[in-house]
């Protein structure tokens, strides 16, 4: 199998830049700048940094130059806002754009009821309840479900996976995608999706951010930076009147400049590109989320549900170890053991073979031509091989092989026979002419490196849970060596949502898992639910996020992206706002230094002049939100780890680096300012 | 120095020892575990209609309050507008103009006590004692009720009700206010201060000239004027007074009890939530601030002004406007304490600390009252900034913000950031406004900078319910009542209200159990992230007119240049 997830675009692709320079002028547009009340704000303020500068030119005022190169960043301070917030939705125009390649033109085969007779009809006006036939080299038009014939289909459009897939009417493998591919035999399809809103119409809509809409958090984080906005609007403006009080007059381009600094235009123009590249990262690692509230959700998620089969074991039980019968040596059970699976295709079979190789390297001779094999059957309950010499070799459960020696079980591999039993493994016994040479432990073998993933999740406060058929006994014991918190035995959908159920009562939010219809409810139920894209339509409509790669080890990935997404947000909040001190004792001295020459104390930097410390605070101000884009797309690196521990790394370097960092960026520029004498 | 530094520690040490146990009595009576009282209780709620098991939804919780206030308000206006045809007036006062009564009774209703009026020339005994007093415990009790009810709610998990107002009310004054009250009322006594329905009496002094010495029921109303973070006093010179105040011992009791009830809250706070770590941070982040203050009140009254080198003893500091019998530290810890609380009561003339002396006790009240603040409300207002940081610094963590386990939503966010105008509007535009006016230049006493620091403390004290003048400000204008009355009112209910809703609000949500991916809200880290929170928006907020008030004045001086 290979994968090619959607080719990975650079994060600072010239095919991005360009057409994002020009979309950040066209995003100065009023309605589309009203979306974002703190970089609204700034450009009213632009405009009215404008008139003054106009005025100021008509009339020869003195400040004409410094007002003109304020004025200019004040709008170059929007220009990147809109900028940012562009190259985010480049990215995921290019990848909309890839999916829209896929997306059918030709028409759509619609059965008429009779036989199998039908006309074309155009894909995009094809209704719910539609029947279509597709048959071996045609595109499936839309989302349907299967209800007559098997075909193999090249899902590659949408999920990467070269390898085809079977889907069949029945069962839970009856969903089919528009935009895939039917690569042999033919299907009938019944339409389930409403034109327009097929699953490649939504992932189009998701990824381009067209009708991105903001998730519960942002919307939180923008009425506060609303606020903070208004509370430094209170600041400057009765500014001038206490100024006058003091026998000074500040320059009302002055004071533009001061509120512009102050308020967050760092955050507030990153905030909508970190919230569509979150939803990038996701696309990214093949997963469509419904919505951005369920990313969100997956970053605040306690409780993770885990299917046992295919998460955490590999799904087939395996040969761990040979326990050889008293005065049997294990080299001999091992041999007979490999004999009699030579020819068993089960992965148990194969398992047995392969760590007999590994254990004694037996070779493949001549005894696979000579013997004859015995298959499995439901009535013996046995498998084996008779050899060219006579010997009969027979591997099965333990009372058919009892049974078939014709003596009781020997005490001591009884004993053995209880412990494997009891540490949730499965016994097979071995026989050799009717007599037991000794038992094969089976287990269900954990993937490697769970282990250490569940630990993960633990120190980040996430209680996993794994959900299996098996009986109580042998789930606890899978459930200790693969180091979950706790196992639901015996399930039942029915159980999983009374689970899910007693979790969310006391204050928890579970994600989960599932692929089958009858996995629906708990999948709604669910705060997160991941819906394999293998699975049936009525899973696929109940999650609020559908893995293309169908892995449910995906639900991990899908909670890091959600963290992450949250904690950049956070990081690049506290930077802003701790950015705003750097800048008071920057302007302020500059503002007031001619009333109280002793208010140069506060000019720490050592600026070169009231002037060029106004101008060297509103361009660190505005290249602050481009060297922060970066940040924005990829995320705020995050490694799995508990809450404080986080949340000291963060603050100190965004906290502290927030507080720190503009001093340096000021005076810097400040010297260039001079250099250059710009002020 | 040393001795200095004992009384200061000693002071605090003294406070915190007495405050904790207060607190998780407190707690018990408003959970309803102390019920030694219940037939009172019974007697003054059964008539109203309020059965022992009556639950309030917020909103009525809150309009139950506003009611109470509102006719509270009314009627005060109405006995100091006709003090003149009412009993007990000795000295026969008239009754107030109507801005000044209007702005008096704001003003106690609020809890603020800001006093536009010399106590002993204007109010008739009716006025202070049925007036003013019942107020000083109402006021003070509501707004207690309302951190009591803040604590219910968060403590709750899927709740529609925060308690019942009337009773928490009247626990508040029954169990906790009335029986301190008594008690320091009768030490005072003991202690020399007066307690009598005599208005005056007349002294020969050594010249030979008569003086009218005024009297009056004083111990009663000190006692519940300090407890009560009130801060109006029978005199004018407020707790500099000999009568006030007359001893050592009585300076330390009445100072105690300024922060005794406020810094109780947050233990009681603790004991509510479940959880004594979440109580012992805020006290953590209100007692740091404290500290920070005292130091630095003490540091900038001890080097005093560098104009008097030379002049003066420089060891003895800066004593302008002190009491002799009080000293710099016993000045500097009322300074502080009455800032940090919303008190107000003054032992020393704030307007003539120096220019860094008067920035922190200003900068106290700026911050919103919340370095331990008014009985109750000094706690919910913490609780704001507390949902702030948690907000700000949470999402660093990765996961929605939650306090308590309650997710913190656009909601709380939306509530939480409207009372950040409160201190801008109040201070900032309220100031500016009397400046375009004209009113602020007639008023002041002083130009220039100190000035500017004058009319500013004014509108601090009144935005932050603080009630302490900087003198120096003549208030008694029609303008500054009205204005300042507006911004009193204003302030109170504009914390009260959103704090009352945000309280609401997440009682009704599910409680998430803590684990190892919960930030914290506890330990040094937060404390640390929560007093930064509040300095930088206090900072950000109040810088550009701090550094033309008092910090320019404190340049210049240091430049040789006063005002």
């Amino acid at each position: 199998m290979s994968k090619h997830p959607p080719a990975d675009i650079a994060l600072l692709a010239p095919a991005i830049l360009g057409p994002a320079a020009i979309q950040a002028f066209r995003k100065l547009d009023p309605r589309s700048l009203a979306r974002n009340p703190v970089i609204f704000t700034t450009a009213v303020v632009s405009a009215l940094a404008t008139i003054l500068v106009a005025r100021e030119a008509m009339t020869g005022g003195p400040a004409l130059w410094i007002g003109l190169q304020i004025t200019a960043w004040l709008w170059i301070t929007v220009l990147f806002a809109n900028f940012a917030e562009a190259v985010a939705e480049g990215r995921g125009k290019a990848r909309a754009d890839s999916f829209r390649a896929t997306r059918t033109t030709t028409g759509a085969k619609v059965l008429l009821g009779v036989g199998d007779l039908y006309e074309f009809k155009d894909a995009e006006l094809l209704e719910p309840g539609d029947l279509v036939l597709v048959e071996a080299g045609e595109t499936i038009p839309t989302d349907g479900e299967v209800i007559e014939g098997i075909a193999s289909i090249d899902e590659s459009a949408i999920t990467g996976e070269s390898a085809p897939v079977i889907r069949e009417s029945g069962g839970d493998r009856s969903a089919v995608t528009g935009g895939t591919r039917v690569v042999s035999d033919w299907i009938k399809v019944k339409v389930t999706a409403k034109p327009g809103e097929t699953f490649l119409d939504r992932m189009i809509a998701l990824v381009e951010g067209a009708r991105r809409q903001k998730t519960p958090n942002e919307i939180a984080l923008d009425i506060l930076l609303a606020g903070l906005t208004l509370v430094f609007l209170f600041v400057v403006v009765t500014l001038p009147v206490f100024a006058g009080w003091s026998g000074t007059t500040v320059p009302m381009i002055y004071l533009v400049a001061l509120f512009v600094t102050l308020i967050p235009t760092t955050i507030g123009g990153l905030l909508s590109a970190i919230g569509i590249a979150g939803m990038d990262r996701l696309v990214k690692a093949n997963v469509i989320a419904k919505s951005g509230r369920a990313v969100e959700a997956a970053g605040d998620i306690d409780v993770l549900l885990l299917d046992k089969t295919g998460t955490i074991t590999f799904g087939n039980r395996m040969a761990a170890a040979f326990e050889p019968a008293p005065g049997v040596s294990e080299r001999e059970l091992a041999e007979a053991a490999w004999l009699s699976s030579l020819a068993d295709d089960t992965p148990e079979g194969k398992s047995i073979v392969d760590l007999a190789v590994k254990r004694f390297g037996f070779h493949d001779d001549a005894a696979k031509a000579t013997a004859s094999f015995v298959p499995f059957t439901a009535h013996t309950r046995m498998s084996g091989a008779d050899l060219a010499d006579g010997t009969r070799i027979r591997k099965g459960a333990v009372d058919a092989i009892n049974s078939d020696a014709g003596r009781p079980a020997d005490a001591t591999l009884d004993a053995v026979v209880r412990r494997i039993a009891g540490s949730g493994g499965t016994p097979l016994a071995v026989s050799r002419d009717g007599r037991v040479l000794g038992i094969i432990h089976l287990k269900d073998v954990v993937k490697p490196g769970i282990r250490h993933r569940f630990a993960e999740l633990r120190r980040m406060g996430i209680r996993t849970v794994m959900i299996t058929g098996d009986n109580p006994l042998t789930a606890a014991a899978i459930a200790a060596e693969a180091g979950v918190d706790d196992f639901l035995a015996e399930a039942t959908p029915e159980r999983k949502l009374d689970l899910i159920r007693r979790e969310q009562a006391e204050g928890r939010l579970v994600a989960m898992c599932g692929d089958g219809s009858n996995d629906a409810p708990a999948l709604a139920q669910a705060d997160v639910g991941v819906a394999m894209n293998s699975g049936t339509p009525a899973a696929k409509e109940a999650g609020n996020l559908i893995d293309l790669d169908s892995d449910p080890t995906k639900l991990i990935e899908i909670v890091m992206v959600g963290k992450q997404l949250l904690i950049s947000r956070g990081a690049l909040t506290t930077f802003s706002i701790a950015n705003d001190v750097a800048k008071y004792f920057a302007i302020l001295p500059a503002l007031f230094v001619v009333a109280y020459p002793g208010l140069a104390v506060f000019d720490v930097m050592g600026l070169g002049s009231p002037q060029s410390a106004i101008l060297s605070a509103i361009i660190f101000n505005a290249l602050v939100i481009v060297a922060l884009i970066p940040i924005a797309l990829k995320g705020v690196r995050y490694t799995p780890a508990s809450a404080s521990a986080l949340l000291s790394r963060n603050l100190l370097v965004y906290g502290l680096g927030g507080l720190v960092a503009p001093f340096a960026g000021i005076k810097a520029i400040d010297l260039v300012v001079d250099l250059l004498h710009l002020a | 120095m040393i001795a200095d530094l004992t009384q200061i520690v000693l002071t605090l040490a003294l406070l915190v020892v007495l405050a904790m146990p207060l607190g998780l009595y407190m707690a018990k009576v408003y959970t309803g575990e102390i019920t030694y009282l219940s037939f009172a209780e019974r007697a003054l709620l059964g008539p109203a209609g309020v059965t022992p098991k009556a639950e309030q939804h917020w909103t009525t919780y809150t309009l139950s309050l506003l009611a109470f206030t509102a006719a509270g308000f009314a009627v005060l206006f109405l006995i100091l507008r006709f003090q003149h045809l009412l009993p007990l007036n000795p000295q026969g006062f008239d009754g107030l103009p109507a801005h000044l009564a209007f702005n008096t009774a704001i003003s106690f209703v609020t809890n603020t006590n800001w006093q536009s009026y010399g106590g002993e020339t204007t109010m008739s005994l009716l006025s202070q004692m049925v007036g003013l007093t019942t107020q000083n415990f109402v006021s003070a009790a509501s707004g207690m009720a309302v951190a009591a009810a803040v604590a219910r709610g968060l403590a709750s998990r899927q709740a529609r009700t925060l308690g019942n107002f009337w009773r928490d009310l009247v626990r508040s004054i029954l169990y906790v206010l009335l029986p301190l009250a008594i008690v320091l009322a009768l030490a005072l006594v003991l202690l020399g201060v007066p307690q009598t329905l005599d208005a005056s009496v007349s002294a020969n002094t050594l010249e030979g000239a008569e003086q009218t010495i005024a009297l009056g029921p004083v111990a009663s109303q000190i006692a519940i004027k300090q407890l009560g973070t009130n801060g109006g006093g029978f005199f004018n010179v407020n707790s500099a007074h000999p009568f006030e105040n007359p001893t050592a011992i009585s300076n330390l009791f009445t100072l105690i009890s300024i922060l005794l009830i406020p810094v109780a809250f947050c233990f009681t706070y603790g004991r509510m939530v479940g959880d004594a770590r979440q109580g012992r941070a805020l006290f953590a982040a209100m007692g740091v601030m404290l500290v920070v203050a005292v130091a630095g009140l003490y540091a900038a009254e001890r080097i005093g002004n560098p104009l008097h080198a030379g002049l003066i003893d420089p060891a003895s500091g800066n004593m302008e406007g002190k009491e002799v019998r009080f000293g710099i530290v016993g000045s500097v810890l009322w300074a502080a304490f009455t800032t940090a609380a919303s008190n107000g009561s003054v032992n020393a003339m704030h307007d003539s600390l120096t220019p860094l002396g008067g920035l922190v006790a200003m900068l106290q009240m700026q911050l919103g009252e919340v370095v331990f603040g008014g009985v109750g409300v000094g706690l919910t207002g913490m609780l704001l900034f507390v949902i702030l940081t948690v907000f700000l610094a949470g999402l660093m963590v990765g996961r929605t913000p939650e306090y308590l386990g309650k997710k913190i939503e656009a909601r709380e966010v939306k509530l939480a950031a409207l009372t950040l105008m409160i201190m801008p509007i109040g201070v900032l535009v309220l100031a500016a406004l009397a400046i375009a006016a004209g009113t602020a230049q007639t008023s002041v006493q002083d130009a220039g900078p100190h000035g500017l620091s004058e009319l500013l403390y004014a509108y601090s004290s009144a935005t932050g319910n603080n009630g302490s003048a900087f003198a120096g400000f003549n208030a008694a204008t029609p303008w500054h009542d009205t204005f300042l009355g507006i911004a009193m009112l204003f302030a109170r209910f504009g914390y009260i209200v959103p704090i009352l809703a945000i309280a609401g609000s997440l009682a009704a949500k599910k409680t998430t159990p803590p684990s190892a991916g919960t930030f914290p809200t506890y330990g040094p880290l937060f404390v640390t992230l929560l007093v930064a929170t509040i300095v930088i928006v206090g900072a950000l907020t109040f810088l550009p007119v701090l550094a033309l008030g008092p910090i320019a004045e404190q340049v210049s001086i240091l430049a040789g240049k006063s005002f």
